[in-house]
């Protein structure tokens, strides 16, 4: 240990804060300011998946007037898209996997009394928090949300002229972007420092569950990929504001000029998805090494192939930065280079698929205990290959020709990106709910959710495949106008009543969620029997994590069922080492 | 519990595969040169990704509902930490048949995006601004007419709309249409403009989509092999109208296209 982590371990187990502002609010604990996030993320997804739930009834009763809020028009159906895909995808994937457990269970897990910088942690949480507010409140100025589409296309997002919403609104989003960057540099730049530098004593770093490895590579990610989009973020609003012209060329709206020439609708799209590609893996690594943790505590076997776990992550990680373009296979950009996108994205899919088999050989002779977390995390896998087995498609320009911008991209990446990480967000909340609140989750109510979650969102998702087969665009607000979507329109019905469902199923989880939190039975400190260092620890834990101890690590993640052990798991601080048995 | 997971994970996948099996929501028609050659790939990828899919649920419900905890005291876990060498095998198997794939697809691509036009193709230069498309025909002497931004009126629609510069002598025989009709059976160039924000040009019918990007023209082409009407659909936001943003490709005989052709020359006259 070095001299400076001494200082600060010792510093911090004697710096218990007194008063409710300290020690709730602008709290430097890493385990408050994990529940700030969580909750945060679930207000926000609360949010987004109303949004959804509008989006849903407009498509198929498009006059329909709502309580409160009226007939949806056309633009304000953008709005919500717009604001449904932004909100989802910043202040849920993103903020609840890393920003929530990862602070939480980081420092935990590695036997670190806390994050390595906790200042520039309760600013990293303050600063998400401060990009959500200025997010919703484009909601409420002069007309209303931006309706370019959560990726923000230029010249549609550049120009104010271009529509409703691209006004006031558009800058806010800009600008609340902007400012969760900012946010996500700094937990970024955190969690890496802690993983290097705050390991306990025999934590390397191949006995680090694979919970923290995907923790720490979604960290490398995020510090390399917010940079570029904060950068780009900073030059879409000079253009909109200040006349300058990184992305749009000379252009006329409605037969007008607009003052701008010589800039590049591509570059916009270039940097986007330089971000925008890895974004993807930093909302599901998460999940990736939730579901491998969980999968080998409730299988009670070690899990299958650790180190090809570890290094289908880390090329995941590395191949993430160079398939940006294939979401850009339509735009105009040299054709050659479609080839080479294409070919790194197919070869991303290697490292996946290995995961995959490794999640089936760890159940493969386990012992299988169907607790809610173990529930979710089998879902996760069955829906990451759904999700996953329409990438092939999509990686390849030829089929793009047809797919690309149809229902058959929404369908894809809301299975993988969206409910899988969403599953994964379950699955920790079941896992490690009793660790955080002292109490258990109710199982009964667990379970109903988890049914409703996993056949509606296979009902909701798996028929756009086919409306993306037969052409169906996507971001269309009114099925009116086009003859051949007519057909389609039972689908779309079918759609919308199964989220219906789905959605009323999730008031399950949160009423689950704060009725557990008051009446659900008290928590051992190890109720599922598993090894990692959290469990060591009283539930919840104290200030400084171990009540002044300091762990010291033996064993691996994942040791179950070791042959001769007095218990079928051994935890990572026992003393007397796998290796004896 | 893993009875219910096998039945409940089968039956996810039985429903998926039917529904794609029976073709209930398929591909459109094929009404263009290539789209035979696009749907024989997506169809090859279809059934090797559909087994992959197949085999990985399969085995998810099965393993589950096989290795659940029975509560028997004799119900052994193998304690393994993993197989170096089943792991080289399906390394090695994925890696094969992604990129094969992959690679499969090349020529296809290529003949779509690497080949320019020939030389006898019809030109129509297609222009897409909030919410429409335009379609302008360069006339017997084979040429475009200059347009000018600020000669536009989106009000007057047609040639005003495109800010047709008349003055210029290749502009007078310029037609300009809002349906975009073509002969059969003739590879047609289409050059790509937007006027505003970027659109794209999608006509399911033919496997045809571009997108129309602002600053760039983008030419491309395709070959229609069926008559009738087509519809095209935008398929890039492009603002409040992008639901409405779609038109129609009317693929004639020759002999009507050049019919048609001649009048609408005939008009401008």
């Amino acid at each position: 240990m070095s001299t400076q982590e001494a200082v600060s371990r010792k510093a911090h187990a004697y710096a218990a804060p007194q008063g409710f502002i300290r020690k709730y609010i602008f709290s430097l604990d890493h385990k408050i300011i994990g529940l700030q996030y969580f909750f945060l993320a679930l207000a926000a997804v609360t949010v987004g998946m109303f949004l959804s739930l509008l989006m849903r009834i407009h498509l198929i009763w498009p006059d329909a007037a709502l309580p409160l809020i009226g007939e949806i028009k056309p633009e304000a159906y953008l709005s919500l898209l717009t604001m449904h895909g932004t909100i989802m995808v910043f202040f849920v994937l993103t903020t609840a996997p890393q920003g929530g457990f990862g602070n939480y269970f980081l420092p935990i897990q590695i036997g670190a009394p806390d994050m390595a910088f906790p200042v520039l942690n309760m600013l990293s949480f303050w600063t998400t928090f401060l990009g959500f507010l200025v997010m919703v409140a484009a909601f409420f100025v002069q007309g209303g949300a931006p309706l370019h589409g959560w990726t923000g296309y230029a010249p549609l997002s550049a120009v104010q002229s271009t529509g409703p919403g691209e006004g006031l609104g558009a800058d806010l989003w800009v600008i609340s972007i902007a400012i969760f960057c900012i946010g996500a540099l700094m937990g970024a730049l955190n969690f890496i420092t802690t993983t290097l530098d705050m390991r306990a004593k025999g934590m390397s770093l191949m006995r680090m569950p694979l919970t923290c490895w995907a923790w720490f590579i979604t960290a490398i990610l995020g510090l390399l990929a917010f940079g570029v989009l904060l950068s780009g973020g900073i030059l879409l609003l000079l253009d909109r504001n200040i006349g300058t012209s990184f992305y749009v060329p000379l252009i006329t709206v409605n037969g007008q000029l607009t003052g701008h020439k010589g800039g590049s609708p591509l570059l916009w799209q270039h940097l986007f998805w330089f971000f925008g590609h890895p974004e993807v893996y930093i909302a599901i690594l998460p999940a990736m090494g939730l579901a491998s943790q969980l999968l080998s505590v409730f299988s009670r076997k070690p899990i299958f192939g650790y180190k090809a776990m570890v290094y289908a992550m880390l090329s995941i990680g590395f191949f993430g930065f160079m398939v940006w373009g294939h979401h850009m296979f339509m735009s105009g950009m040299s054709p050659y280079t479609a080839f080479a996108f294409s070919l790194m994205t197919m070869a991303i899919g290697v490292p996946s698929a290995i995961k995959t088999f490794n999640w089936l050989g760890t159940l493969m002779h386990g012992k299988i205990r169907f607790h809610s977390p173990m529930l979710f995390a089998i879902g996760f896998v069955s829906l990451f290959v759904s999700g996953g087995i329409s990438g092939p498609f999509l990686a390849q320009p030829v089929l793009d020709i047809q797919l690309h911008d149809t229902y058959f991209v929404p369908a894809h990446f809301h299975l993988i990106m969206g409910v899988a990480s969403i599953f994964g967000i379950f699955a920790a909340t079941y896992y490690w709910f009793p660790k955080m609140f002292g109490r258990m989750m109710n199982e009964s109510m667990a379970r109903w959710h988890f049914w409703f979650s996993l056949v509606g969102t296979y009902a909701i998702f798996m028929p756009m495949h086919y409306l993306g087969m037969a052409g169906h665009p996507r971001r269309y607000s009114q099925l009116t106008e086009v003859a051949y979507l007519h057909g389609l329109l039972p689908l779309q019905k079918f759609i919308t009543y199964a989220a219906f469902i789905t959605i009323a199923a999730q008031l399950i989880f949160i009423f689950n969620l704060f009725w557990s939190m008051k009446y659900g039975a008290k928590a051992a400190d190890n109720p599922w029997e598993a090894t990692t260092l959290e469990w060591t620890t009283a539930t919840p834990p104290p200030h400084d994590n171990f009540g002044g101890r300091t762990p010291v690590v033996h064993n691996g993640p994942y040791e179950y069922n070791v042959p001769g052990a007095a218990r079928d798991f051994v935890m990572q601080t026992d003393p007397e080492s796998v290796a004896a048995h | 519990m893993g009875l219910v997971l096998l039945i409940v994970i089968w039956l996810i996948t039985l429903l998926s595969t039917y529904f794609f099996l029976a073709k209930t929501w398929w591909l459109p028609v094929q009404a263009s040169a290539i789209a035979p050659a696009i749907d024989q790939h997506f169809v090859t990828t279809f059934i090797l990704m559909g087994v992959v899919f197949v085999a990985a649920q399969v085995a998810l419900g099965y393993l589950v509902w096989r290795y659940r905890d029975s509560g028997s005291s004799s119900q052994k876990v193998v304690y393994s930490h993993g197989n170096t060498k089943l792991e080289v095998i399906w390394t090695t198997l994925t890696a094969v048949l992604f990129i094969g794939l992959n690679l499969m697809s090349g020529s296809i691509w290529a003949s779509e995006r690497f080949r320019p036009a020939a030389n006898n193709a019809v030109q129509v230069e297609v222009t897409g601004m909030q919410f429409t498309w335009y379609f302008r025909y360069p006339g017997p002497d084979g040429k475009f007419g200059a347009t000018k931004p600020e000669l536009e009126d989106a009000s007057a629609g047609g040639e005003g709309a495109l800010g047709l510069d008349t003055k210029d002598p290749a502009s007078k025989d310029d037609v300009v249409t809002g349906v975009m009709v073509v002969p059969v059976n003739r590879e047609i160039e289409v050059i790509l403009r937007a006027h505003d924000v970027i659109h794209s040009f999608f006509v399911p019918a033919m496997r045809f989509k571009q997108d129309a990007v602002p600053g760039l023209a983008i030419h491309m082409h395709f070959t229609p092999t069926q008559t009738g009407d087509f519809e095209i659909a935008c398929a890039e936001l492009c603002g409040l109208g992008h639901y409405k943003m779609h038109g129609i490709v009317r693929v004639v005989s020759p002999e009507e296209f050049d019919k048609w052709l001649v009048a609408r020359e005939a008009e401008k006259q």
